[in-house]
């Protein structure tokens, strides 16, 4: 892991920033409810899952009858709701992979990589949910809230550098319960070790999100004539009619997809892709969407 | 040699390999072009898959053609293919190459003469002795040596044709008596016309063996002159349809030798092959008498060519003088005076006694107020041959006694003559009759004040109105002419100088001489020059071959009867000359079609269009495109772009060559416009550039001399010609210009320029302006007089106003001009080139935008202000001297100047 330096932190964290600005705090849905309640848990003062009182707040129509207080209702003519203060003891733990494969920018060399990508979402997501009194962490740190662990998390997320090898896994034994996972990385690698965590993961009864960014050379295979595919890991290819290629290796990729896709689903977990032509809000608004809704 | 079609190749065998071709497809589709290689990611997803069709991605079918076509022509280019190739030759064990060698050949020459060495090349290396038969005419040898060395290529390479018609030996037995065992095969280089012992010579070399005609690559020309006279008649032949102009060369008046007219040939005849075209030279006396030589035009040889010589020089004239005048006013008033001036342009003039001229075979001889002819002797003689003879009354005519019995007149005269118009008598002098219309001078347009005072009256005979060919008005003879055996006499009743008559001031003198002079008979001049008595000719431009005129080297004499049988061998064409006497010997002259029986004659067609510089060509294009192909497999069509613009660079357009046009300077020169030197220092360009429009708003408001902007003068791009004034401020940063710049400036001082060198420093150093290092440096190498300071009376100080100094900025500083006591040399009408000084004028002169002065004269109260105006008034007297020269030294303005300063001094 190679120092960056402070500026491309900076920056890195400006634009994560601004990227979840443009998106409500994310708050994470309840689970199921953790086995052990993580020490520091808190109420999230705000209207949730809790054992205390927080508000009484008007019914409307999405209320059931249940749910409306009736002896508070009672001292007048509307019905209110007893909210309780939120309290969670959730965590999430933001993982990027880091292998030599997310570096990749497109044949130009110019562009945005993989990786910085998957970094902006990862962080831009750790601060949407730092707003919303979320703990989150880098998968295998500890977890904290506030503005001190958004720094630490900026600062961890910029100085991230990729590994030599083309592929990378989460490490199974940073698994805990109550952990919401967030595994970005392009999952082209078949690695047994990311197999073991997702196991853990669902040992443990906890959940997560699987995005695979992939850059449009990896969706479109835009290839044609002799080729000779390398990688940085040592992997090669030769063709000559990359063109002809292009039908088995789409193929390959939806296969891949629907056993990371079947792995995820058996181990509770959701898996998503995001495009790198694509804009990044997108895919911050789908794990929004994700992460919330559970 | 292998025959394809009209294709022959010259190494069949290379055509073999054209058999690999398939196996090149073969190998080309089976190796695959070079993968690029790329980063991928995915490429873990591409582990153990198979390329789907194998085959269907290669190199694409079109570049494949592309280098199969490539590889294709760099095949057939060194089998080395010919473009119907000439028929191969029946070979013999010997060859005799046979090669005309006279004029007509020179137009194919050359490429008669490299197939001639080729076949010469070839046979020797096939081990066959080769001879060569050149048929110029000049043969030393008994008998043709074959030879086996180099040495016939080498006689080949130094053959050239000779300036005469070509003819081969008379025995061809005799010359072929060395001729090897064997059959005899003959190579004829004819230049398609029969010569001496051809038909004989073929009939001889056909016995022996093959005989194969080349015919020429161009068709012979032969010009000559078919009658001489005041309108030549030039024939060409040729053979073929041919019909090239005639370009009528010669000096023009001012002595340049161009092209002075183009004659087109008249319809052909033909007969027996030869198209024969008669070209009539139409052209105006004196345009003929300049032309040196008929050519025909685009064809090089010495038979295309008819040099000019007396036959077309104009006529020769003898005027015999009375040689009493001797004085200047005399000879202004003799009548050789008016005749020498009114026959210069139309004829050659001779002036001598009646004996030397009439050894120089004149064509017209006139006898100005002569008596006492003899009545048989050689001028009769001369006459009788076809000579004119004019004369003219006089005095000395009307005095003589003897007048009737005077032989050599075209009709009888009355001694005494008429005198009308003198103070004594009652006539009026008499103006001249309309010129009869079928006479010599019909159409001449009679000017009103032509009249006649006196002349000599012919006594009345029949024959006389007959003979008279001008009249005046009342019916007398002016002018009278009578045949004298081949020749004719003409007699002016009046005299040739002013005495009688106005008629000799008068252009219609002129004109009525040059009609007679043009109907003189040229048929003396043209019996004499080939008479086989007279005299030893001399070459002195002889023709080569191909018609090039050089200076005779060497010349040997040669006798006037060989002359007169034209060119020949040995007698080169040319100019030769006896004397005064010049004649042309051309090599031109009736052809013949040659015929050919029993030899192969070769057909007309080129032989052989080697095919192997397009097939390379077309392999090296295919290559290029291959290459571009490739990129475009490759990179893309960028790289595609990018090389083709480096392929195709444009030819970047060079510098304009016309010269722009400064406006300024044209400004300068349509209006008076002052210049400085632009001195490369900007602050002093600046100030000269003030000043002098300070200068010359004084100037417009004082004076009429209006000048507008000044103009800057870089000195080494401006035309200095256009300039009238340059002020040359002396910096000591500028550089020295170039010699060119030097040699400009000197031009614009001889061309009544004039320069102010302004040192600026006031001579503060006291070195004199010839000391100043800056302006010795500048100024030493231009062309400049001796100079001297101002004198108190030169023109400077009173061209405008009257001045005692010439202060600028500075005063008291000296003032140099060109010395006036340089009598010799000087230029511009003692206008002095060059003024200089150190009192910085133009520091004076400056004026800013608003017309203030920029800089401040020291002086004691309008002391500065004074030195300023005496420093533009200065400046008005310079250009004023500039302008005017030296007209205000002229000494009638000085009793004013005297009395002006006599008015200014009284106070």
């Amino acid at each position: 892991m190679t120092a960056a330096p402070a500026s491309e932190i900076a920056v890195l964290r400006a634009r994560a920033e601004a990227a979840s600005a443009a998106l409500p705090p994310l708050v994470l849905a309840r689970g199921r409810v953790a086995p052990v309640v993580a020490p520091g848990g808190h109420g999230l003062r705000r209207p949730g899952t809790g054992e205390d009182f927080w508000q009484y707040r008007p019914a409307h129509e999405g209320d059931t009858a249940a749910t409306i207080d009736w002896r508070r209702s009672a001292r007048g003519d509307s019905q209110f709701v007893r909210d309780r203060e939120r309290q969670t003891a959730r965590t999430a733990a933001i993982w990027v992979g880091r292998g030599a494969g997310m570096g990749y920018r497109g044949q130009s060399e110019k562009g945005e990589s993989k990786f910085e990508r998957a970094r902006m979402i990862g962080l831009s997501l750790a601060l949407s949910m730092i707003r919303a009194g979320e703990r989150v962490a880098l998968l295998g740190e500890q977890a904290g809230a506030g503005a001190a662990q958004a720094e630490k998390i900026g600062f961890a997320m910029g100085s991230m550098g990729l590994l030599s090898g083309d592929g990378d896994h989460p490490d199974p034994g940073a698994a805990r319960p109550g952990q919401v996972a967030v595994l970005i990385d392009d999952f082209l690698q078949h690695d047994a070790r990311l197999d073991a965590f997702i196991q853990r993961m669902a040992d443990l009864g906890t959940t997560g999100v699987m995005l695979q960014v992939l850059h449009p050379d990896e969706e479109g295979f835009p290839f044609a004539g002799a080729l000779r595919f390398e990688t940085a890991g040592g992997l090669r290819h030769e063709t000559r009619d990359a063109e002809g290629l292009r039908r088995a290796y789409l193929a390959r990729l939806d296969a891949r997809r629907e056993m990371l896709a079947g792995l995820a689903s058996r181990s509770g977990l959701v898996f998503g892709t995001h495009d790198l032509g694509q804009p990044l809000s997108e895919a911050l608004i789908w794990l929004h969407g994700v992460l919330a809704a559970r | 040699m292998m025959m394809l079609g009209p294709i022959g190749f010259g190494a069949p065998m290379l055509l073999l390999a054209l058999a690999a071709l398939p196996v090149l497809w073969w190998l080309l589709r089976a190796l695959p072009p070079v993968p690029r290689r790329i980063r991928f990611p995915g490429t873990v997803l591409l582990a153990g898959l198979e390329d789907p069709d194998p085959i269907a991605r290669r190199t694409p079918w079109w570049l494949l053609l592309l280098r199969l076509m490539a590889v294709a022509a760099v095949i057939l280019a060194f089998a080395q293919p010919v473009w119907r190739p000439a028929p191969p030759l029946a070979e013999g064990d010997a060859l005799l190459i046979v090669m005309d060698g006279g004029a007509t050949a020179a137009p194919g020459w050359d490429s008669a003469r490299s197939r001639a060495i080729r076949a010469a090349e070839t046979a020797l290396g096939d081990g066959r002795p080769v001879a060569v038969l050149l048929a110029d005419g000049e043969f030393d040898a008994a008998a043709l040596t074959f030879g086996a060395d180099a040495s016939v290529p080498a006689l080949l390479r130094a053959a050239l044709p000779r300036p005469w018609p070509g003819s081969y030996p008379d025995d061809p037995a005799a010359m072929l008596a060395d001729t090897p065992e064997g059959s005899l095969r003959t190579l004829w280089l004819s230049d398609g016309l029969d010569h001496e012992h051809r038909p004989a010579w073929l009939e001889a070399l056909n016995t022996r063996g093959p005989v194969q005609v080349i015919p020429p690559a161009a068709p012979p020309v032969s010009l000559r002159m078919a009658e001489s006279g005041a309108r030549p008649l030039l024939e060409l032949a040729t053979i073929g349809d041919a019909a090239p102009e005639i370009r009528a060369l010669g000096p023009d008046p001012q002595g340049i030798p161009r092209e002075l007219a183009r004659l087109t040939p008249e319809a052909p005849s033909t007969r027996e092959g030869v198209t024969t075209r008669p070209v009539p030279v139409d052209l105006p006396p004196e345009l003929l008498g300049r032309v040196t030589r008929f050519q025909v035009d685009g064809v090089d040889s010495a038979a295309a060519i008819v040099l000019g010589d007396d036959r077309l020089r104009r006529p020769v004239v003898a005027l015999i003088g009375d040689g009493r005048a001797t004085s200047e006013g005399q000879a202004l008033l003799s009548p050789a005076h008016f005749l020498r001036n009114a026959l210069a342009t139309s004829a050659r003039l001779i002036e001598a006694g009646l004996d030397d001229a009439l050894a120089a075979r004149p064509d017209v001889i006139v006898l100005m107020d002569q008596v006492g002819l003899d009545a048989t002797g050689p001028l009769a003689d001369w006459l009788d041959r076809g000579g004119l003879l004019i004369r003219f009354a006089g005095p000395r005519m009307a005095a003589s006694s003897d007048l009737p019995n005077e032989p050599l007149l075209p009709v009888r005269l009355r001694p005494g003559g008429r005198d009308m118009g003198g103070a004594l008598s009652w006539g009026e002098p008499r103006p001249i009759a309309p010129f009869p219309a079928d006479g010599p001078f019909a159409g001449l347009i009679v000017p009103e004040d032509v009249t006649i005072r006196a002349q000599l009256m012919a006594e009345p005979a029949p024959d006389l109105t007959e003979r008279s060919i001008a009249a005046l008005a009342d019916g007398t003879p002016l002018v009278t002419r009578a045949p004298y055996g081949k020749g004719q006499v003409v007699l002016f009743h009046s005299t040739a100088n002013a005495d009688w008559s106005s008629l000799p001031i008068s252009g219609l003198f002129v004109e009525m001489l040059s009609r007679l002079v043009a109907s003189a008979g040229r048929s003396v001049a043209e019996a004499d020059s080939t008479d086989p008595r007279d005299g030893i000719w001399t070459a002195t431009e002889l023709l080569d071959g191909f018609g090039r005129l050089s200076p005779a080297r060497d010349p040997a004499p040669v006798e006037g009867a060989v002359l007169a049988d034209g060119a020949a061998p040995g007698l080169a064409a040319g100019v030769y000359a006896s004397g005064e006497r010049i004649a042309a010997v051309n090599a031109g002259g009736p052809i013949a079609a040659a015929d050919w029986p029993g030899a192969v004659v070769e057909t007309a067609r080129p032989q052989g269009q080697p095919l192997i510089g397009w097939l390379l060509l077309a392999a090296a294009t295919a290559l290029i495109l291959d290459l571009f192909g490739s990129v475009i497999l490759r990179r893309g069509s960028l790289a595609v772009a990018l090389i083709a613009g480096l392929l195709f660079v444009p030819a970047l357009p060079g510098s304009p060559q016309a010269q722009e046009i400064d406006l300024e300077l044209v400004r300068a020169a349509s209006e008076f416009a002052m210049g400085y030197v632009v001195t490369g220092d900007e602050t002093l360009d600046d100030l000269s550039r003030a000043g002098l429009i300070g200068l010359s708003q004084i100037l417009t408001e004082r004076t009429t001399v209006e000048p507008t902007e000044p103009v800057a003068i870089d000195l080494e791009r401006a035309d200095l010609s256009l300039m009238s004034f340059l002020y040359w401020p002396i910096g000591p940063d500028q550089p020295i210009p170039s010699a060119e710049a030097y040699l400009q400036l000197n031009r614009y001082l001889r061309g009544g320029g004039m320069i102010l060198f302004d040192t600026r420093d006031a001579d503060i150093a006291g070195t004199g302006p010839d000391g100043s290092g800056d302006l010795r440096r500048l100024a030493g190498p231009l062309d400049m007089p001796p100079l001297q300071l101002v004198p108190q009376d030169h023109v400077l100080t009173r061209s405008f106003y009257l001045l005692k100094d010439m202060p600028g900025r500075f005063a008291g500083g000296e003032v140099w001009v060109e010395a006036a006591n340089v009598a010799a040399g000087t230029v511009n009408d003692g206008v002095s080139p060059v003024v200089m000084g150190g009192n910085a004028w133009a520091e004076a002169w400056a004026v800013d935008d608003r017309g203030l002065p920029v800089h401040a004269i020291v002086g004691i109260g309008g002391e500065g202000e004074r030195q300023r105006e005496m420093a533009y008034r200065f400046g008005v007297n310079l250009i004023m001297y500039v302008l005017t020269g030296n007209y205000k030294s002229d000494q009638i303005h000085v009793p004013d100047l005297l009395e002006r300063l006599r008015q200014e001094d009284l106070p």
